[in-house]
């Protein structure tokens, strides 16, 4: 600190003159407007890296992601260069027909279909352990650190290190599961390779991946709600449920809406889980909508990159629909955010 | 449940503990004892099959012949630290550039009232929740007609459109708790809103800073699906890709795998570890009062 203090105080003079020399150049009558124009622009000029960057690297591909998914591009048609020779683009506009395509034919229902039943245990379940374990941690308890530690752990590595932990636990022929129930007499399990299993396993997997941060997040939110609550709730005689009830629920509430709309969000999009752990397989039965959309661009032949893209604006539409009707909602139930 | 008033104490520091019975707390050792295990297996799994040779890689005994051979294989037979090199330069420099860029929109988010304000803060939420779909065969075919494909560069580029909104929406949370008297004192003394975010401001965020950076190099670090599509060949591979060629190509090749697992999973997990308690107070901040 010490040996900033010349510079410091160099660069806070020269930051003076600046400011003495605009108001001296503004003058008094329009101070006012003139004040909140400098306050924009400085608002402004701090803000314009992010927008730029936003508008170059999201906004341009998105707005060329919409214009694909109203073309029939693919593999074959789109601008490429094959050794020397430079292929010009073919593929054409079609309007609207992908999104028919899509909305009118079985797979984009189903894996729709496949894809809520998937977010909705897994944000439940997810939701009901981690508060669960919230409120056991929330108590005085010894060791409590040190279980909060351990339980922290599915979160601290990597997504796609647990995803092969579990693999490797689900192995079929030579993995733990099933070697733990061989010893039980139990037949094995085809945890991954039937289509219904597959299904479990990899919620169960998200589950395990999710729990963490829920509870970190309920956690935060539990210890939040002021103690005298609870003291002046036993005075009046409320017994546990009551006092869960009435105290812990409310006072997570601005919590817990955050949690499930990110978790919600997430779990929809999870690509890792699933292209890791199946690949959407057995046949499509675990194919969620944000990996038919990779499989449609990167695995199929001829790469369909505008039923792609068409996939990828739907989901996008789902989830701002799915937002605002949370947001619509919280606000009649009076809530805050 | 008892009728018997606890002393005040007790009720100010722990409202349930003066009355729970013996049964009770044995009830929720259990609990935590068993999710605890479930939490920590599979980890675990990994650590035990990593130090076993190769042939009794799949077999069910905790320890059998313990041996590093599956660490010197991987980093001996294996372009193990070339993977590591990339992930740790991609993810490194994704971090670098996004808090950079998103520093001061944190801050003009957090303090300011402007004509776009509301727009910029539906977008950077929007944005968050982009699916990889959406984007990524555009970009795929942007990057493409560029030439950089393959590149690490491409990479970085790519992880920026996740990096920037999220550091720009945790930032703000993180400017929130900062009062803004000071900010105020910063003008009395006649800082510009620069001098006093960068004076001022940014030295006592400089905590959320570090958080925002550790959870963006860790989401970078763990990037699977831009990554398998953007970067072939041996030798670009990061490491979520590296991993996926045990598993597929060489048929499973659980020993190495476990190992490089264990050397993926440590540094993130010290990092994350440290960091973790800040950042639900970053995350839900920023999106409480947005």
């Amino acid at each position: 600190m010490a040996v900033d203090t010349p510079s410091q105080s160099v660069v806070k003079a020269a930051g003076d003159s600046v400011a003495r020399g605009r108001s001296r150049g503004t003058g008094k009558r329009r101070s006012v407007r003139k004040r909140s124009l400098a306050t924009h622009w400085y608002a402004w000029a701090m803000i314009a890296p992010v927008t730029i960057v936003i508008a170059v690297i999201i906004g341009y591909p998105l707005v060329r992601g919409i214009y694909l998914s109203l073309t029939d591009a693919n593999e074959r048609n789109v601008a490429r260069s094959i050794g020397v020779n430079e292929i010009p683009a073919t593929y054409e506009f079609v309007g609207l027909d992908n999104y028919a395509d899509a909305l009118t034919g079985g797979q984009f229902l189903s894996t729709l279909g496949w894809t809520l039943l998937w977010t909705v245990s897994c944000v439940s379940v997810t939701f009901a352990l981690g508060l669960t374990l919230a409120n056991v941690l929330n108590r005085k308890i010894a060791g409590r650190s040190f279980y909060r530690l351990l339980l922290i752990l599915p979160w601290a590595v990597p997504g796609f290190v647990s995803v092969f932990a579990w693999r490797f636990l689900y192995n079929q022929d030579n993995g733990l599961l099933n070697k733990i129930l061989a010893g039980g007499g139990i037949d094995a399990v085809p945890w991954l390779n039937d289509p219904t299993w597959a299904k479990f396993s990899v919620i169960l997997v998200n589950v395990w991946l999710g729990v963490p941060f829920m509870m970190v997040a309920l956690l935060g939110g539990l210890q939040s709600i002021p103690g005298e609550l609870y003291e002046a709730a036993e005075m009046d005689g409320a017994n546990a449920w009551q006092r869960f009830r009435h105290i812990t629920m409310p006072g997570l509430s601005s919590v817990s809406t955050t949690v499930v709309l990110l978790s919600t969000i997430w779990t929809f999009n999870m690509f890792p889980v699933i292209f890791l752990l199946t690949r959407g397989g057995p046949g499509e039965a675990t194919q969620i909508l944000v990996t038919q959309a990779y499989k449609f661009s990167f695995e199929v032949s001829p790469r369909d990159f505008a039923q792609s893209s068409t996939w990828g604006v739907l989901i996008l539409v789902l989830l701002m629909l799915f937002a605002a009707v949370y947001r619509r909602v919280l606000r009649k139930q009076g809530e805050v955010w | 449940m008892t009728t018997t008033t606890p002393t005040p104490q007790a009720v100010v520091n722990t409202p349930i503990r003066g009355r729970r019975s013996p049964l009770a707390s044995v009830a929720l050792h259990v609990t935590l004892i068993v999710a605890s295990v479930i939490a920590v297996f599979p980890v675990l799994w990994v650590l035990l099959t990593s130090l076993k040779p190769a042939k009794y890689a799949i077999t069910t005994d905790f320890f059998k012949e313990t041996t590093l051979e599956n660490y010197t294989n991987l980093l001996k037979d294996t372009p193990f630290l070339t993977w590591f090199g990339n992930s740790l330069l991609v993810a490194g420099l994704t971090t670098v550039i996004g808090v950079f860029i998103s520093a001061t929109t944190g801050y003009a988010v957090s303090r300011f009232r402007f004509p776009g304000k509301r727009g910029l803060m539906w977008t950077l939420l929007i944005t968050q929740m982009f699916p990889v779909a959406v984007l990524i065969v555009p970009i795929y075919n942007i990057m493409a007609s560029m030439g950089l494909l393959n590149q690490p560069v491409g990479l970085v580029i790519t992880y920026l459109t996740i990096a920037v909104p999220f550091c720009a929406w945790m930032m703000k949370g993180f400017f929130d708790t900062i009062p803004r008297e000071i900010d105020e004192s910063g003008y009395v003394d006649g800082l510009t809103p620069f001098g006093t975010f960068w004076r001022l401001i940014l030295p006592l965020a400089k905590p959320g800073i570090a958080v925002t950076a550790f959870y963006s190099f860790i989401t970078a670090w763990g990037e699977v699906a831009y990554a398998s599509a953007f970067m072939v060949g041996d030798e670009n591979l990061t490491l979520a890709g590296g991993l996926q060629k045990f598993v597929n190509q060489y048929g499973a090749q659980w020993g190495p795998m476990a190992a490089a697992s264990v050397l993926i999973a440590i540094p993130a997990a010290l990092v994350f570890l440290f960091a973790q308690r800040h950042l639900v107070t970053g995350m839900s901040a920023g999106a409480v009062k947005g």
